[in-house]
């Protein structure tokens, strides 16, 4: 077990190494001079020469990059362009509500993927199951942003029930912060939980064939405690890695919920910065966010040991 | 899972002898055959025709110029002028979104068709030679370890925004997937007998590759191509209405929608006729990839 985790904490740094390298190019695909695209039409020569000289421009490419990703993995990506200060500062500031928001999803993806994965497989091939799984197809073919306009208009310009946009942190009033959380969260949670609930069912039915299920019901126990004992603990071992690996997916999302909810998270603070030209602060989002990404693969991957024992890897 | 055999024993002699002739015909036959079993799969792929010839046709289709602009009219509701209504410059919601279409489906098949060519390589070379597996699919890796949209975000964010960027950015998001699948069925087929005696009799590696192997490895790769190309649009959309993807004047389901949020308190119709089409078309992808994956792979149908 030390041994794999050992390994597989190895394997990580090639793939940092690369998104590091991937993040690093960014601003270097840029079509022209970084440094004069930063500034704007309006920059002088004299203050051009002087971003390129603060960003390291001048030097080889290899050394800048050296430069750059040896403070990267300290955490430090260098000064946002227009807010002026630290990028792991403003990524900090912002942090709260793009976080809170990919756990709520987390939450909203689990309470309606996994029922529905369980009510498609127990009801198979019944009118149920259908309605289910095309509902299923359907979550994935909505894009969340448009899921979100559609909810705004129903709840929020119609109903008037939930504010159309905005966030109150947690700590100034909870209640209002349930509230205006509880549509982008839901947006966000239903875009993945069509693809839990598709394996949630697979993955039943596979067990639901195994012998100790036959077995179960067999000794007479009640079908209710068959599912819920028996069958849904080994049916949700494989949707727990479907779990870890969607967060990716959730973290990424967020920045498009956040967008159409004007929620002042990482990822809006990215999108803003597309059009400010704001490149250390993109390249930090997007860094940390990856290092997120593959940390939590590598954790559902080792807690997948834990919870199922039949899994050992070895060599 | 149940592995399905081709001829089962409580068959009755009939039933086994629609299965050998099955059997018998050409692959390509059978699975076609299959998907006109599935009538959701049917109904998919009409729909998808159908947006094609709209795209297509859009000039001839449209009502309206969908760039014309007429402060008369703005922000009509749907009507009879105007089945869509129209925008807040008083273009109409209709003609913009039949020419939405040509941006969405030309955007989807251009990135499908790059990131298929490109991936295909990289996962046959990459499967067939053992020395360059490591390095390829650590780059994979690499790219696979951001969040898709966020990546094209980036990528976006530095070449700034053109429909042409729009292809490059998610081209590269989109290649990585394909090359893994790509790679996979390689190693499995480079064990096969018919790729050991073509090269037991002399046959180059890339012949070896283009004619044994990769078209074994083409129905995976047809079915993966229906997804990528739903996403691919889905990723479009999501760019142009974050405002890094297709010009925003350019009349694109995703434009439309980053105009329409603006004004849903207004003017519903500026962000629901756009992204239902948006929808409509994701999920005849979906529901025709998973058509083509049950006809391609039977087993996979049990599921």
């Amino acid at each position: 077990m030390g041994a794999y985790i050992l390994r597989r904490l190895i394997m990580l740094i090639p793939v940092m190494l690369i998104v590091g390298i991937v993040v690093f190019m960014l601003v270097h695909i840029t079509p022209g001079d970084p440094a004069a695209v930063m500034l704007g039409d309006r920059a002088t020569g004299e203050q051009i020469d002087q971003l390129r000289q603060a960003m390291g421009l001048d030097e080889p490419l290899p050394v800048q990059f050296v430069d750059w990703f040896s403070h990267a993995l300290r955490l430090d990506f260098g000064d946002s362009f227009f807010l002026d200060m630290p990028v792991t500062q403003a990524l900090r500031e912002r942090a709260q509500p793009t976080l809170l928001l990919t756990s709520y999803a987390l939450f909203f993806e689990i309470i309606i993927g996994v029922p529905a994965g369980v009510i498609a497989a127990i009801k198979r091939n019944s009118i149920l199951d259908r309605a289910l799984m095309v509902l299923s197809i359907a979550g994935a073919a909505i894009p969340t942003f448009f899921l979100g306009i559609v909810l705004i208009l129903i709840f929020a310009v119609r109903l008037k029930w939930v504010p159309s946009g905005g966030y109150v942190p947690i700590q100034e009033d909870p209640a209002a912060h349930f509230k205006s959380m509880i549509l982008p969260a839901f947006t966000l949670g239903f875009s993945a939980a069509g693809l839990l609930a598709r394996l949630v069912r697979s993955s039943m039915l596979d067990v639901m064939r195994d012998d100790y299920i036959r077995t179960a019901m067999a000794k007479g126990l009640k079908f209710r405690k068959v599912i819920t004992g028996h069958a849904l603990r080994n049916a949700l071992i494989p949707a727990v890695t479907v779990v870890g690996y969607s967060l990716g997916a959730l973290l990424g999302g967020a920045v498009v919920t956040e967008t159409v909810f004007t929620i002042p998270g990482m990822g809006r603070l990215v999108v803003q910065s597309i059009a400010r030209r704001d490149y250390p602060l993109i390249q930090g989002a997007v860094m940390l966010t990856a290092a997120i990404y593959v940390l939590v693969n590598l954790l559902v991957d080792i807690l997948y040991v834990y919870i199922d024992p039949r899994i050992r890897y070895g060599s | 899972m149940v592995v399905e055999t081709p001829i089962d024993s409580t068959q009755s002699i009939e039933e086994m002898g629609q299965t050998i002739s099955a059997l018998d015909r050409r692959p390509e036959r059978r699975w076609l055959t299959s998907l006109k079993g599935n009538r959701f799969a049917l109904a998919a792929a009409i729909v998808i025709v159908i947006l094609v010839v709209m795209a297509v046709l859009a000039p001839w289709i449209a009502p309206k110029d969908p760039k014309f602009i007429d402060p008369s009219l703005r922000l009509l509701s749907p009507g009879a002028g105007h089945r869509f209504g129209t925008d807040e410059f008083g273009r109409d919601v209709l003609s913009r979104v039949i020419y939405g279409a040509r941006v969405s489906l030309l955007i989807g098949a251009g990135v499908t068709l790059f990131s298929a060519i490109i991936g295909a390589v990289l996962g046959l070379v990459s499967g067939y030679y053992a020395r360059f597996d490591t390095p390829i699919m650590r780059l994979m890796d690499g790219m696979m370890a951001f969040p898709s949209i966020l990546l094209a975000i980036a990528i976006m964010a530095s070449l700034g925004p053109s429909t042409r960027n729009v292809f490059i950015a998610l081209t590269v998001v989109y290649v990585p997937t394909i090359a893994r699948l790509v790679r996979g069925s390689t190693l499995v087929l480079k064990q096969q007998p018919f790729v050991e005696s073509a090269r037991s009799i002399g046959m180059r590696d890339h012949s070896i590759l283009a004619k044994y192997v990769f078209p074994n490895a083409l129905s995976p790769l047809i079915v993966q191509c229906t997804f990528v190309l739903a996403f691919a649009i889905i990723s479009e959309a999501s760019l142009s209405f974050l405002g890094a993807g297709v010009p925003p004047d350019e009349p694109s389901w995703g434009n439309m929608l980053r105009d329409g949020q603006k004004l849903i308190q207004r003017a519903w119709w500026m962000a629901i006729f756009p992204g239902i089409f948006l929808v409509i078309t994701v999920l005849a992808f979906n529901i025709l990839g998973d058509g083509l994956r049950d006809a391609l792979d039977p087993r996979a149908r049990e599921r």
